[in-house]
């Protein structure tokens, strides 16, 4: 019996704390399985944020650090200078890094800093219950916008991927998603080639991952992938924005 | 019978994602049945179908289901 | 090593290099610029990185990563940029880290101004950021102190895994004074086992952390921190008495005030005033029994702390003293640097007011 799909070793036995069907859970995965196919389990360090994923440091089997709310990419820069060999990674949701966080992305983006963050985008405040998030969508409801995002009060989503790509040393930006198995495989493939471009030291990588919160957009796990696929990919295109000239 | 899956159970949190995913449409939610966590558990009554093709467990959140080809 | 004049900001960059530092995250702001601009020289010499971010909040949490990973490291900023260094600063000491955080304090509050002062002191010793934590804070009066206390800053740092914090003023960063490196002596410190520098074949992973979600694992947490302070209080405390013997009136006054302070000293003894300093190097731990066995001492009518601030030491003097003799206080702020004369006109007033 030749084993098609197993368990990588690179999560730990910890069952997550995730809410049924938040893709999360597959986002884990495809970081922790590249890790492992490359071969770098052993010298990564991952950075966990602030918000539904910051017990992340219990789900990973490599050396993992809390950071405050937003400011996994500083502390991913201390660590990265201090051990220029290692594999390091944020893991980050849209709260954490397009809110809170925009300076020290801005910042780690244009230092080049060879590291690669995982921005896990869900349109929403998962942790403290269904907030308005700078990527929550014009007219979808949250719990501090309860009549839904209105463009003239609170503006427009913002477009993190688009936003760095313009930023010369990031040189690998892809926008994927977990809604579909097909989708999750190319979400993979774009995760490994971050960390490969990392560990080539090529500059700042970074994967946004669209992803579905169940719980805080009131639907059903399955529902909520169909959502996603309606509503955010129009607004939040699947696509390769950069990409280093020597990996092409 | 090209492949056998494997379930965790007690890992499931009976979010049914993994039923959208299987191609002959064999994963299903076993409703005779509550897990440690009070879910109803996914399961493969017809493994004889299965193609191996790892597909509910790629799109399983918790990792609970395990894939082998015969 | 001859004596050397140094800049106090140079001093200070240089003094971290001695004891080994290899990383320094900062942020530009007067008074304190030059303590950067040494390290962004001197630090690629001496194999190590020296970085710019874009905030004091990034440069906290870049010493955050770096100290999680192992490292000598330290930052700079003066008060607008220590403010808000100060979450970064409760999870370095949630997550048991140690580092140097030097603070060459500017008047305030708020924008305030670029001249020296005294006004963090609350900051510093009662903890800028949430939660029950220390910060051991140490009080230069020269600059030549101020080279020997930041190279001790990294030894009790590591030994307690515990931020440290000099805490200087303008003057001691903007003032050129003789320095001597002399060889501090190295404390005997614990491997770094939980650093996460990767796996590297060690079986379980290290995890740096300051969440406790269960209370009672948190509660656990803080007992475990405070058995550290508990420690810290008994065998780190440095303090100077100075011309205690007889005196009548005992100053409190730390870093450069506690010069001037001397010098109203000499001033008064001409007038036949008997007057002694207990002066605090560490601001915490604080020196409470210095200050209580002073107040048993049948010749002293009373106390007088004399800052730069509208009066924050005065109050852990009021607390060690117990009560036990009247505690004066009497200070400039705002960059202003009290005299010696307007010094020993408040003693004077307060002895005639206490005969």
């Amino acid at each position: 019996m030749a084993v098609v799909f197993e368990k990588t070793k690179g999560l730990t036995d910890k069952p997550t704390h995730y809410c049924p069907g938040c893709t999360h859970g597959i986002i884990h995965r495809l970081v922790a399985e590249s890790l492992e196919e490359l071969g770098l389990l052993d010298k990564a360090v991952g950075v966990a944020p602030v918000g539904c994923s910051v017990f992340a440091y219990d789900y990973f089997s490599c050396d993992m650090q809390e950071a405050a709310h937003g400011r996994a990419p500083a502390c991913a820069t201390g660590i990265k200078r201090v051990h220029p060999d290692s594999a390091v990674f944020t893991y980050q949701g849209d709260g954490d890094l397009a809110s809170i966080g925009t300076a020290e992305i801005v910042h780690a983006a244009m230092r080049g800093e060879k590291i690669t963050t995982i921005f896990v985008n869900n349109a929403i405040y998962g942790m403290t219950g269904g907030q308005m998030a700078p990527t929550t969508l014009v007219g979808q409801k949250a719990t501090t916008a309860p009549l839904g995002r209105d463009a003239d009060h609170a503006g427009m989503p913002i477009r993190m991927s688009e936003m760095l790509a313009t930023i010369p040393k990031a040189v690998f930006i892809e926008r994927v998603s977990v809604h579909d198995v097909p989708n999750i495989i190319k979400a993979k493939k774009a995760i490994k080639k971050a960390f490969e471009i990392q560990m080539k030291g090529l500059g700042f990588t970074m994967v946004e991952v669209l992803s579905t919160c169940p719980t805080n957009w009131g639907k059903t796990p399955i529902e909520a992938l169909k959502w996603l696929k309606e509503n955010m990919i129009p607004y939040y295109p699947i696509q390769n924005f950069r990409t280093p000239e020597e990996v092409k | 019978m090209a492949g056998k899956v494997t379930f965790d159970e007690n890992r499931c949190k009976g979010c049914e994602l993994c039923t959208t995913a299987c191609p002959t449409k064999i994963v299903i939610m076993d409703k005779d049945r509550i897990n440690i966590k009070g879910y109803h558990p996914a399961t493969v009554k017809e493994m004889d179908k299965c193609i191996a093709c790892g597909s509910c467990a790629r799109i399983c959140p918790d990792v609970v289901i395990k894939v082998e080809k015969l | 090593m001859a004596k050397e004049l140094w800049k106090g900001n140079e001093a200070i960059a240089e003094a971290a290099i001695k004891a080994g530092c290899r990383f320094f995250f900062g942020y530009p702001i007067t008074p304190q610029n030059e303590i950067p601009e040494y390290m962004s020289l001197r630090l690629p010499q001496v194999g190590g990185c020296f970085l710019q971010a874009e905030s004091e909040v990034a440069a906290i949490n870049m010493v955050y990563g770096a100290a999680g990973a192992g490292a000598r490291v330290m930052t700079s900023s003066s008060s607008p940029g220590i403010s808000l260094k100060q979450e970064g600063i409760t999870y370095i000491a949630g997550a048991e880290l140690p580092c140097v955080i030097v603070n060459i304090v500017r008047g305030g509050p708020g924008l305030g101004g670029i001249q020296p002062a005294q006004s963090d002191y609350f900051q510093a010793t009662k903890g800028g950021g949430h939660g029950d934590y220390h910060l051991v804070v140490l009080a230069p009066d020269s600059i030549q102190e101020a080279v020997n206390l930041v190279q001790e800053a990294f030894d009790i740092a590591d030994q307690y895994r515990n931020p440290v914090m000099i805490l200087g003023d303008g003057m001691i960063g903007q003032m050129m004074e003789p320095v001597e490196f002399t060889e501090v002596k190295r404390r005997q410190l614990p491997e770094k086992t939980w650093a996460t520098t990767g796996l590297r074949g060690r079986k379980e992973h290290n995890i740096i952390n300051s969440l406790f979600i269960d209370p009672a694992a948190c509660e656990q947490h803080n007992l475990k921190i405070f058995e550290k302070y508990a420690q810290i209080e008994k065998n780190e405390i440095k303090v100077e008495e100075y011309n205690l013997e007889g005196a009548e009136i005992v100053f409190a006054a730390y870093g450069t005030v506690a010069r001037i302070v001397k010098n109203a000293i000499k001033a008064l003894e001409k007038d036949g005033i008997k007057a002694g300093l207990i002066r605090p190097i560490t601001l915490w731990p604080f020196p409470k029994a210095n200050f209580l066995k002073a107040a048993e001492m049948p010749s002293v009518k009373a106390f007088l702390s004399v800052e730069m601030s509208m009066g924050q030491m005065v109050e852990d003097v009021e607390l060690s003293v117990k009560g036990k003799k009247p505690v004066y206080f009497y200070g400039r702020t705002g960059g202003m640097v009290p005299t010696p004369k307007a010094i020993v006109e408040e003693a004077k007033k307060i002895l005639g007011g206490a005969k």
